[in-house]
């Protein structure tokens, strides 16, 4: 079972968790016209084998977004922290 | 390159000395400088569209590059349940078109891929459910694709070990049939196309892993590999599962994320599941192998994953759904579990065509329904690399419809790729 250490709640297993993907995606300004912009946010994924950065929401915890880095070859994780921080 | 033919009488003459003068069924080739076209991944896909290559449009100097063995990846991790219930145009059609070549598939190929077609049922849940499943099975009858619905007590007498009791945790309301649906023996597949593509010449090569591609300007001429560079006038991918890693290499940003899907069998029972059976109110699905194991699976692990497992809180949620189903299934133990990695694209179609880069065309983005394309997905790949443009049945798969709109989205799940 993954798991997750919530810098809140501590190490729980990551069913307490709820996936966001990618959180290396910025979302295009509202009133950006560009519909090649708003093609790449919705669709476009890097996908790597490796250490991807990523969303996950602590549901059943304290609710808080998170965002880890986590190796997608060996689910090992590298570093949480919360989403808000990095999104300044 | 003349393996012999298989069959009574070959098992017969086979069997007079001791069975130990079988031929190898395909040749272990080593790369040439070049060839016509190269398809990368050994999987049933790149076999299937090198088989297609020889055999429609004689283009027999071929090689298909694999990097661990021929059937180690998806085309043998996967359910291999083989169906053409399809609610979209683009899809229903294709589908359809792969069920028939499977109907004629082991004598295409000389070789017995066990495709058995025991017909699929989906149950319902509730009223709604069996009216969408009518919609279904219209649209599919309106194709000349063979459906029944099965109300609750025509089910009963079908598939009599189902929860039918008043306790059920979802009541059944009655199911979709699609009868010409099946299984397939997956290993024989993946050796079947590659010792029928052999023998029209092409080259099989294992242990042979595509690190990078040759430019020509702006064209591909070729690949970079573990057993060093080789030339090719055209080559295709099929490699889902690892699309975007190639796809990187070669220049191409993709609509693709890597997900892993689990797959469970348990040990032998008696015959007890004469169909391939899915739970309408959950995702679980269900088969009996000739061996009497249950072959069953689910949902996806839920985030990106290129690792070849699963976890357990995965083995425990399609564990819940299969006794909701078939509570007769308590007590029987699991036997093994495994995972294979999935392209998943943002609307659960595939994608099949040429691509921007001059020289290179696409085939990936299988998500979880890669085994009953294998057919028709080698078919009209074959076509768009022998004739550079996209063969009719997979017009609707183009790499450029996400930006123009066009998705096909069939369970309307939307595009993050672990909601579906």
């Amino acid at each position: 079972m993954l798991r997750i250490e919530c810098p809140c709640c501590g190490l729980r297993d990551h069913d307490e968790f709820r996936y966001g993907g990618d959180a290396s995606i910025t979302r295009p300004g509202h009133d950006d016209p560009d519909p090649e912009a708003w093609y790449r946010y919705v669709y476009v994924r890097k996908n790597p084998p490796g250490p991807h950065r990523e969303f996950w929401q602590h549901v059943t915890g304290c609710r808080q977004w998170l965002v880890v880095e986590r190796d997608t070859r060996d689910h090992a994780i590298a570093s949480v922290g919360f989403a808000r921080k990095t999104r300044a | 390159m003349n393996m012999s033919r298989y069959s009574a009488f070959s098992i017969f003459r086979n069997g007079l000395s001791g069975h130990k003068n079988w031929q190898r069924a395909w040749r272990a080739a080593e790369p040439k400088p070049a060839y016509d076209v190269i398809i990368v991944g050994g999987g049933g896909h790149g076999l299937a569209t090198a088989f297609y290559l020889a055999e429609n449009h004689c283009i027999r100097n071929v090689a298909v590059l694999e990097k661990d063995y021929v059937g180690g990846g998806n085309v043998g991790r996967n359910t291999t349940v083989i169906r053409s219930n399809y609610l979209l145009d683009g899809n229903t059609q294709f589908y359809e078109f792969s069920v028939k070549l499977w109907e004629g598939l082991s004598q295409a190929l000389n070789f017995n891929v066990m495709f058995s077609q025991r017909g699929q049922i989906v149950t319902a849940h509730s009223a709604d459910q069996l009216d969408m499943f009518s919609h279904r099975a219209n649209i599919m009858r309106l194709n000349g694709i063979d459906a029944d619905i099965l109300d609750r007590e025509e089910l009963r007498r079908l598939v009599p070990y189902l929860d039918f009791s008043d306790t059920a945790r979802f009541p059944i309301y009655g199911a979709i049939l699609q009868g010409r649906a099946g299984t397939a023996r997956h290993d024989a597949v993946a050796w079947g196309y590659a010792r029928a593509a052999d023998s029209h010449g092409v080259d099989i090569i294992q242990n042979c892993e595509v690190t990078g591609f040759v430019r020509d300007g702006d064209r591909i001429v070729g690949v970079e590999t573990s057993k060093g560079r080789i030339g090719a006038g055209k080559v295709g991918l099929a490699v889902a599962g690892h699309t975007s890693v190639l796809g990187r290499k070669a220049g191409l940003e993709l609509p693709i994320e890597s997900h892993v899907l689990q797959a469970f069998v348990t040990e032998p029972l008696k015959p007890l599941v004469d169909h391939v059976v899915a739970y309408g109110a959950d995702h679980f699905y269900v088969s009996q192998s000739d061996k009497g194991g249950l072959v069953f699976g689910g949902n996806l692990d839920g985030y990106n994953s290129y690792a070849q497992r699963g976890n357990l809180g995965v083995v425990r949620e399609v564990a819940e759904a299969a006794i909701a189903l078939m509570p007769c299934i308590s007590r029987v133990r699991l036997l093994r579990h495994w995972g294979g990695v999935m392209d998943m694209t943002p609307d659960a179609s595939p994608i099949i065509c040429p691509t921007p880069i001059d020289g290179l065309y696409l085939n990936g983005g299988w998500c979880y329904g890669g085994f009953k394309a294998t057919p028709a997905s080698g078919w009209c790949f074959a076509h768009t690399l022998a004739t550079g443009k996209p063969h009719p049945l997979i017009a609707a798969f183009r790499l450029d419809r996400f930006r123009t709109g066009h998705t096909l989205d069939e369970a309307g799940a939307g595009p993050s790729v672990w909601l579906q």
